[in-house]
C-alpha cells in the first residue's frame, strides 16, 4: 500500500515536472543564447495559457491542439520583444551591470503584463473543461490522470523537436555557436543578433506552449506568472545555467520534489520543498547538476 | 566645504523640507501619500546599502519588511509588548536572518545571489501562510495609543517615517564617507582588485548586508502601523514590496543617498494618484505605472535621475580640455645601488598548481629575499601569472607551500595577505572605473588606516610617490595607460606593502614609459620595499633585477644573476627553441 502510495506520487510528480521541463527548456535556451534571465518567462507563459484558453472557448480548438497554436505567434512576438526591449541591453559594456539591467528591464515587462491583463480581463480565475480532465487511466492501483497524461507526452515531443533542431538543423547549430562563442560565430558570418532574436523567441513560444498545455489541468489567472516562474529558475539552475538537457532534467526533478514533497509536509507547503533544493543546489552545486564549473578568476 | 559637510547639511535641509509638507498638509490622504514616500525612499535607501553601493543585487529585501512587520506584531499580540521595542526586536532578527541568509550566498558571485535572494520572501511567506498569519489585526489599543504607535493624527506616522528616513539618510551617508563606503564601491567596480588590496570581500559584504536588513525591517514595523492595520504574508513579503523598492531606487539613481529619495518623491504620489483614482475600475493600474517606470529607466537613463542630472551639470561646469600635460615623471636624484639581499622574505616551496588538462606549475621553488629586485621571466603561457595568483591568494596550489615573514601562507584569500604585507598588480590593470584616482588609491589606503582623513592623506603620498598628484580628481578613463599603471603602483603602495608582486608593468608602455616605470621600480626597492616582478621579455629586466628565476612549462628552467641565466642553456632553448640552442654552444670556428 505504501509502496502504491509512493508511486502514484511518482508518476504524478513525473507528469507534472514534463510540462515544467518544457518552460524550463525555454528559459534555459534564453539563458544559454543571450546570457539573459527573464523574469518575465512565467508571464509569457500565461499569456499562452489565455491564448489557449481563447482558442477552446471562442473556436471550440482542444486546449492539446491549441497549445501548438500557440507556437508561431508567440514566435513573433518574441522577435518583436527582442527587437524592442532586449536589443537594448544585451552585448555591450560591463556583463555584471548588464545583466542587472536584464534583469530589471524583464522585471518591469513581467509587471506591465501581469497587470495589464489584471486590468483588461479581469482577476478572476477561469479554466478549459475538457473532457479528460477528470478522467483517469487506472494502472493496477495507480490513478494516471489523463489531462496530465496527454499534457506530459505533448511536451516530451516538443522537447524532442527542440533537441533535434538545436543539434541537427544548420539554424540550431548557429545558435548554439553563437551561444558558445558570439564573436566566433560573429566571423562566421552568423548574425549574432538575430540569433538572439531566434532564440527569445523560441524560448517564449515553449513557455507559451507549456501554459496551453498547463491549462488543460490548471486554473487560468493573471497572477499565475509567480507561481511558475520561480519553479522554471529552479529547474534551470538545478540543470546547470544554460544547459537544454540539464534544464528538462532540472523539470522533472521540480515535479517530482514538488510532490514527494507532500509525503512529508502538508499540502500548503508544497513549495517550501522546491525552494528548499533550489537554495541547496545553489550553495553545493552552483553549477547546477550536470554544469561544470566556470572559473571566475 | 567637505563633500561630508555639505552632506550632512543637505539632510538637515531633507528634514526640514520634509517637517514644512507635514503641518502644510490637511487632508488625510495627502498624509497618507506623504508616510509612504518617506517608508518607500527608506526601503529604497536600506536596499541601496547592499545593491547600491555594494553591487551585490537583491530581489528579495522583502524578507526583512516582512520579518520587521511580522515580528513586532507578534510581539505585541503574544507578549503585550510595545512595538517601539518590538520594532527593535524585528530589526535584531532581520540582522540574524541576513547573517543566515548571507553566509552561504555570498560565497556565490553575481547572478547567484540575486536569484538565492529571491527565495527567500517565497519561502517566508509560504511558512507565515502555513502557521496560520494569513491575516494579522493589529489590535486596538484606545488605552495606551501612543504607547502601542496608533495615532489618530496622521502627522504621527509622517513624522515617525521621516525619522526613520532621516536615520537611514545618515547612516548611508556614514558609509559613504567610510571606509566600509568605499569598499563597498571597490567590490562593485571589481572585486578581485578590492580582494588583492586588502578588501575582505565576504566580511564587507556581509556587514553591508547586516546594515542593510535592519532600517529595512524598521520601516516594515512602521508601515504595518501607519498604512496596513491588517497584515498579510502578500502585503510585506509580496512582490510588490521589491518592486516598488527597485523603482524607486533605480528610477532615483542607485548608489547615491539621493536616489531612492528621488525615486520615490516622484513615483509614490503618481502610482498613490492612480491608483485612487483608477485603481477601482483598472485593479492593475500601479503595477504597470511601474512596470513601466522600470522598462523606460532602463532604456533612456540606466544610471537613474540623479545621476543623470548630476552628470550633465558636472558636463556644462567642466573646463575646456587641457593641453596634452607632460609624462609624469620620476625624480632622478641619484638612485642607491643595489644593497646586498637580505634574508628571506618569501619562500616558495614544491608549488603546483593544476587546471582541467594543464599542469600550469610543476613543483615551482624559490625564495624572494628582503630588498631585492627579483624578475620572474618565461616565455608566453609558462605559468608566471598563476605563480602570482598563488603567491597572493587568488589561487590555493594543489601541494607545495609558500611562506611569507616565515608565516605559511597558503589558503590566506589575497586580503588577509594584502594586510601582512604583500602587494600586486594586474596585467592588465584593474581600476575601479567610477572612482576617481584619489578613490581608486584609498581602497588600498584603508587597510592601514581606519578612518578617512589619514586614508586620505596616505593616499595622496601615495599619488605624489608614482607623481600623479595633479591627477587626484580624474576618473581611470581619462588616463594614459602609463598612468594607469602608475595608479596601480600607487595604490598597492598606499596598502604599505613588504613585498609587491608586479605582473608585467612594462606591457603596453612606450621607451620614455618604461624609463619613468624602471626608475619608480628602483625607486620603491630604494624606499625599503622587496618587488618581484613577471616580463616575458628578458630585455627589460637584465638592467633592472638583481636576480631572475626562469619559468618554462611550469617549471623552474633557471634562477641566479642575469647574465648567468641570459647564458643558461636551457633559457635558451626555452626562448628559441633547439636549433638556437645549438647555434648558441657549438664550438666557435
Amino acid at each position: 500500500m505504501i509502496v502504491a502510495d509512493l508511486v502514484q506520487y511518482v508518476v504524478t510528480g513525473l507528469l507534472v515536472g514534463g510540462v515544467y521541463a518544457l518552460m524550463s527548456i525555454g528559459l534555459a535556451l534564453i539563458f544559454g543564447v543571450m546570457r539573459v534571465v527573464n523574469f518575465a518567462q512565467g508571464d509569457f507563459m500565461m499569456l499562452g495559457m489565455y491564448l489557449t484558453y481563447w482558442l477552446a472557448i471562442g473556436y471550440g480548438v482542444d486546449p492539446l491542439l491549441g497549445a501548438l497554436l500557440t507556437i508561431p505567434p508567440f514566435f513573433v512576438l518574441g522577435l518583436v520583444v527582442h527587437r524592442l526591449l532586449l536589443v537594448h541591453v544585451t552585448g555591450r559594456g560591463d556583463p555584471q551591470r548588464e545583466m542587472d539591467a536584464q534583469l530589471i528591464l524583464t522585471l518591469g515587462l513581467s509587471l506591465i503584463i501581469t497587470n495589464a491583463v489584471t486590468m483588461l480581463l479581469s482577476p478572476e480565475p477561469r479554466g478549459i473543461k475538457t473532457a479528460y480532465a477528470t478522467q483517469a487511466f487506472v494502472v493496477g492501483p495507480i490513478l494516471v490522470n489523463q489531462a496530465r497524461s496527454y499534457a506530459f507526452a505533448m511536451a516530451l515531443l516538443l522537447a524532442v523537436v527542440v533537441y533535434v533542431f538545436l543539434t541537427r538543423t544548420d539554424l540550431g547549430k548557429a545558435l548554439r555557436a553563437a551561444a558558445d562563442d558570439p564573436e566566433a560565430a560573429g566571423y562566421q558570418a552568423i548574425d549574432v543578433r538575430t540569433m538572439h532574436g531566434v532564440a527569445f523567441g523560441i524560448g517564449i513560444a515553449l513557455v507559451a506552449a507549456a501554459g496551453g498545455l498547463l491549462a488543460t489541468y490548471y486554473p487560468i489567472e493573471p497572477t499565475v506568472a509567480v507561481n511558475f516562474i520561480v519553479l522554471m529558475f529552479v529547474a534551470v539552475v538545478l540543470g546547470g545555467l544554460g544547459s537544454i538537457p540539464g534544464a528538462f532534467i532540472g523539470g522533472i526533478v521540480i515535479g517530482l520534489v514538488q510532490s514527494l514533497t507532500l509525503l512529508v509536509l502538508p499540502f500548503q507547503l508544497q513549495n517550501v520543498g522546491v525552494f528548499v533544493a533550489f537554495l541547496l543546489v545553489l550553495y553545493l552545486r552552483p553549477q547546477g547538476l550536470f554544469g561544470q564549473r566556470v572559473r571566475t578568476v | 566645504m567637505s563633500s561630508r559637510r555639505r552632506g550632512w547639511i543637505a539632510i538637515a535641509i531633507v528634514v526640514a523640507v520634509g517637517l514644512g509638507l507635514s503641518f502644510a498638509l490637511q487632508e488625510r490622504y495627502h498624509h497618507r501619500i506623504l508616510t509612504l514616500v518617506f517608508v518607500w525612499a527608506t526601503m529604497g535607501l536600506a536596499w541601496n546599502i547592499i545593491s547600491g553601493y555594494g553591487g551585490q543585487t537583491s530581489f528579495g529585501h522583502q524578507a526583512f519588511f516582512g520579518i520587521g512587520a511580522y515580528t513586532t506584531l507578534l510581539l505585541i499580540i503574544k507578549a503585550g509588548l510595545t512595538p517601539w521595542i518590538g520594532m527593535l526586536a524585528g530589526a535584531a532578527a532581520a540582522v540574524g536572518a541576513a547573517v543566515l541568509i548571507g553566509f552561504p550566498t555570498f560565497r556565490l558571485g553575481g547572478i547567484y545571489f540575486a536569484l538565492a535572494t529571491l527565495a527567500y520572501p517565497l519561502i517566508f511567506r509560504i511558512v507565515m501562510e502555513f502557521l496560520g498569519y494569513q491575516e494579522v489585526a493589529i489590535p486596538m489599543e484606545r488605552e495606551r495609543a501612543a504607547l502601542f504607535m496608533q495615532f489618530t493624527d496622521p502627522r504621527a506616522y509622517d513624522l515617525l517615517a521621516l525619522a526613520l528616513l532621516a536615520a537611514t539618510l545618515a547612516l548611508s551617508h556614514a558609509i559613504e564617507t567610510s571606509r566600509l563606503g568605499y569598499w563597498l564601491r571597490a567590490l562593485k567596480e571589481n572585486e578581485a582588485a578590492a580582494e588583492a588590496m586588502g578588501v575582505d570581500s565576504f566580511r564587507v559584504k556581509m556587514i553591508g548586508y547586516m546594515l542593510s536588513a535592519a532600517p529595512a525591517a524598521l520601516v516594515g514595523a512602521v508601515y504595518a502601523h501607519a498604512i496596513l492595520f491588517v497584515v498579510t504574508p502578500d502585503g510585506v513579503f509580496g512582490v510588490l514590496v521589491t518592486v516598488q523598492t527597485l523603482t524607486v531606487s533605480l528610477v532615483g539613481g542607485i548608489g547615491s543617498l539621493w536616489g531612492p529619495l528621488i525615486g520615490a518623491a516622484l513615483m509614490i504620489p503618481i502610482s498613490e494618484t492612480l491608483d485612487a483614482t483608477l485603481g477601482d475600475r483598472l485593479p492593475g493600474i500601479q503595477g504597470v505605472v511601474y512596470g513601466l517606470a522600470l522598462v523606460a529607466i532602463i532604456l533612456f537613463a540606466p544610471e537613474g535621475l540623479y545621476w543623470r542630472v548630476r552628470n550633465a551639470i558636472l558636463a556644462r561646469r567642466a573646463p575646456a580640455p587641457r593641453a596634452a600635460r607632460p609624462m609624469p615623471s620620476v625624480p632622478v636624484e641619484a638612485i642607491p645601488a643595489a644593497r646586498p639581499a637580505g634574508a628571506v622574505l618569501m619562500e616558495v616551496r614544491d608549488v603546483s598548481k593544476a587546471f582541467i588538462g594543464l599542469q600550469a606549475l610543476f613543483d615551482v621553488s624559490f625564495d624572494v629575499r628582503d630588498g631585492e629586485i627579483l624578475g620572474i621571466i618565461g616565455p608566453n603561457g609558462a605559468g608566471k601569472t598563476t605563480l602570482f595568483n598563488v603567491l597572493n591568494g587568488f589561487l590555493v596550489p594543489e601541494r607545495g607551500q609558500v611562506r611569507f615573514r616565515g608565516e605559511a601562507t597558503t589558503g590566506l584569500r589575497p586580503s588577509a595577505l594584502c594586510r601582512r604585507g604583500v602587494g600586486r598588480t594586474f596585467q592588465v590593470v584593474r581600476t575601479f572605473p567610477h572612482m576617481t584616482v584619489l578613490d581608486n588609491v584609498m581602497v588600498g589606503a584603508f587597510v592601514r588606516d581606519r578612518a578617512e582623513a589619514p586614508a586620505r592623506a596616505r593616499a595622496l603620498a601615495a599619488l605624489a610617490l608614482v607623481g600623479l598628484a595633479d591627477r587626484a580628481d580624474a576618473v581611470p578613463a581619462g588616463l594614459t595607460t602609463l598612468e594607469l599603471r602608475l595608479m596601480e603602483l600607487a595604490r598597492c603602495m598606499a596598502t604599505a606593502p613588504r613585498l609587491v608582486l608586479l605582473d608585467e608593468p612594462l606591457a603596453g608602455l612606450s621607451g620614455d614609459g618604461i624609463d619613468v616605470m624602471t626608475s619608480m621600480i628602483r625607486r620603491l626597492r630604494a624606499g625599503g620595499t622587496t618587488v618581484a616582478i613577471i616580463e616575458h621579455t628578458m630585455q627589460a629586466l637584465l638592467r633592472l633585477a638583481d636576480r631572475l628565476v626562469v619559468l618554462d612549462q611550469g617549471r623552474r628552467i633557471a634562477e641566479g644573476a642575469p647574465v648567468d641565466v641570459t647564458r643558461d642553456p636551457a633559457v635558451i632553448e626555452a626562448y628559441l627553441g633547439k636549433k638556437w640552442l645549438r647555434a648558441a654552444t657549438a664550438p666557435q670556428t
